[in-house]
């Protein structure tokens, strides 16, 4: 029987294990004391995440809150993941990769076409995937606020320039959240080809909820 | 008192009797500024008001309207939420405004960007120069730790119940609120990622104009940085100003500015294409 390095570390029993493929949405409840691991399986993909309360899903995730709480940027391990009411939803219990990205927000048609140009318009893009999976359950464009962007890498400079630049990411490498409340997540694998949030190249992520 | 105000003509007179009352923070109906810019109108003032410590003010904006915001006296913190008037749906995205941009400080000439990839305002005078992109506002959670109560009915009100009642005016619900910027006040970004708040208190009379790009509903609530690490609650009023200006024009150099901006203005020319 061969050992599963994507399970490393990975206490309790699992309840959910997904593959999302490249370009894909994502949705799954997530209980209150349950750990949702995301695997960047080939390396350099970025997850656009959302969290909504599974108790009334007008209280989600909310990137200037948790910001603002920890008095930081950047998301590594022991951030707590709060609530536009500034209640925390998720801790990031462990990570291997250094931090994560919160200031980037998901791409879509309408900014690919500020970003890129007319002729992305088309493309498939994150808020595409956000909307479609939160349409499961009634929620709709309101709905879509800044969202985390894990294993994306999102530098400030001193003149406040930033940009999304090459990922700090690698094949394996894996993110651990520990739900602090029940939540519903809402992933989307992202599918932007323009930039270097996913080496020009989406590939897929694994999902595993242990119990 | 109870005994004279028993009947409602006494009360009808004791409230008659307050017109006329001036106070620090209220709206001037009709507006009047002695100060308006030269290329400014009298006839086209469409606001004025001078926003409370801790209080908070909605309007709906003509496409072209120009905003004028002043901090008084060198302490008011104007965090702002920016709804498309007609289809509130499309609402300000602060991601897409700094990613868009490439840079995260707000200024003269910088655009706040809609979830549509179009211009809801854009900056056309600004001698601030710190803004925060970052850190939103102070909730009812927050304000109870550090001042002992934040709600509304408090003397230290939060920014989000703020937010929430403003938008309320316009019929929007809490998923409404979003993601909102915060004008008089800073937040450096150091290499780790630390976030330095730049609290002031800051030379009385700053100011700010963003000109509205489309029919727009600006939700804008004056209470303290949810990062100011001041353990008293303090902010100052705010003062806010707009009147009717021409639609951006094709020649209009903000507009051109960057190939990112100008195409989220040629978004915002064809929504109005009709």
């Amino acid at each position: 029987m061969t050992v599963d390095p994507h399970l490393s570390g990975l206490a309790g029993t699992i309840v959910h294990d997904a593959i999302v493929p490249a370009r894909a949405p994502w949705l799954h409840h997530v209980a209150a004391g349950q750990t949702l691991r995301i695997v960047d399986l080939e390396g350099n993909q970025a997850v656009d995440f959302l969290l909504y309360a599974a108790a009334d899903d007008a209280e989600r995730y909310s990137a200037q809150d948790t910001v603002a709480a920890q008095g930081n940027l950047f998301l590594r391990q022991g951030t707590v993941l709060r609530s536009n009411e500034g209640r925390p939803m998720m801790t990031i219990a462990a990570t291997s990769v250094d931090y994560h990205d919160t200031i980037g927000g998901a791409c879509s048609c309408e900014s690919n076409t500020l970003r890129y140009g007319h002729h992305t318009k088309a493309q498939h893009a994150c808020v595409e995937n956000f909307l479609e999976a939160n349409l499961l359950e009634g929620r709709g464009k309101r709905d879509i606020v800044s969202n985390i962007n894990f294993f994306m890498n999102v530098p400030v400079e001193p003149d406040g320039s930033l940009g999304i630049v090459d990922g700090i990411s690698a094949p394996g490498l894996t993110v651990d959240l520990h739900a602090e409340m029940d939540v519903i997540v809402v992933v989307s694998n992202c599918p932007q080809i323009n930039n270097p949030c996913n080496a020009f190249n989406p590939t897929p992520v694994r999902m595993i909820v242990a119990a | 008192m109870t005994g004279t105000l028993a009947d409602p003509h006494a009360a009808r007179d004791h409230a008659r009797s307050m017109a006329g009352t001036v106070v620090e923070a209220m709206p001037v109906l009709p507006p009047t500024a002695m100060d308006l810019p030269a290329d400014a109108h009298a006839d086209d003032l469409l606001w004025e008001e001078t926003i409370a410590a801790g209080g908070y003010a909605t309007r709906r904006l003509p496409r072209g309207a120009r905003l004028r915001l002043i901090d008084l006296k060198g302490d008011a913190c104007a965090s702002l939420l920016i709804f498309n008037a007609e289809m509130p749906t499309e609402r300000l995205n602060v991601a897409d405004t700094v990613k868009v941009q490439w840079n995260a400080y707000l200024g003269e000439g910088k655009l706040l960007l809609s979830d549509m990839g179009r211009v809801l305002m854009s900056f056309i005078e600004d001698n601030a120069g710190l803004h925060d992109t970052f850190c939103g506002t102070s909730n009812a959670a927050t304000n109870g730790a550090k001042y002992g109560d934040g709600s509304n009915s408090g003397p230290h009100p939060n920014g989000r119940d703020r937010f929430l009642l403003g938008v309320a005016k316009h019929g929007l619900q809490p998923r409404d609120v979003h993601p909102c910027v915060n004008l008089f006040k800073g937040a450096r970004i150091e290499e780790d990622g630390a976030i330095t708040p730049q609290v002031g208190p800051f030379a009385p009379g700053r100011g700010a104009v963003p000109r509205a790009a489309m029919d727009a509903i600006a939700v804008i609530a004056n209470c303290p940085h949810v990062l100011d690490p001041r353990l008293e609650w303090t902010v100052t009023p705010l003062r806010a100003t707009a009147w009717r200006g021409p639609v951006t024009p094709v020649e209009d150099p903000i507009r051109n500015a960057t190939p990112e901006g100008l195409r989220a203005f040629q978004n915002v020319e064809d929504y109005f294409r009709r």
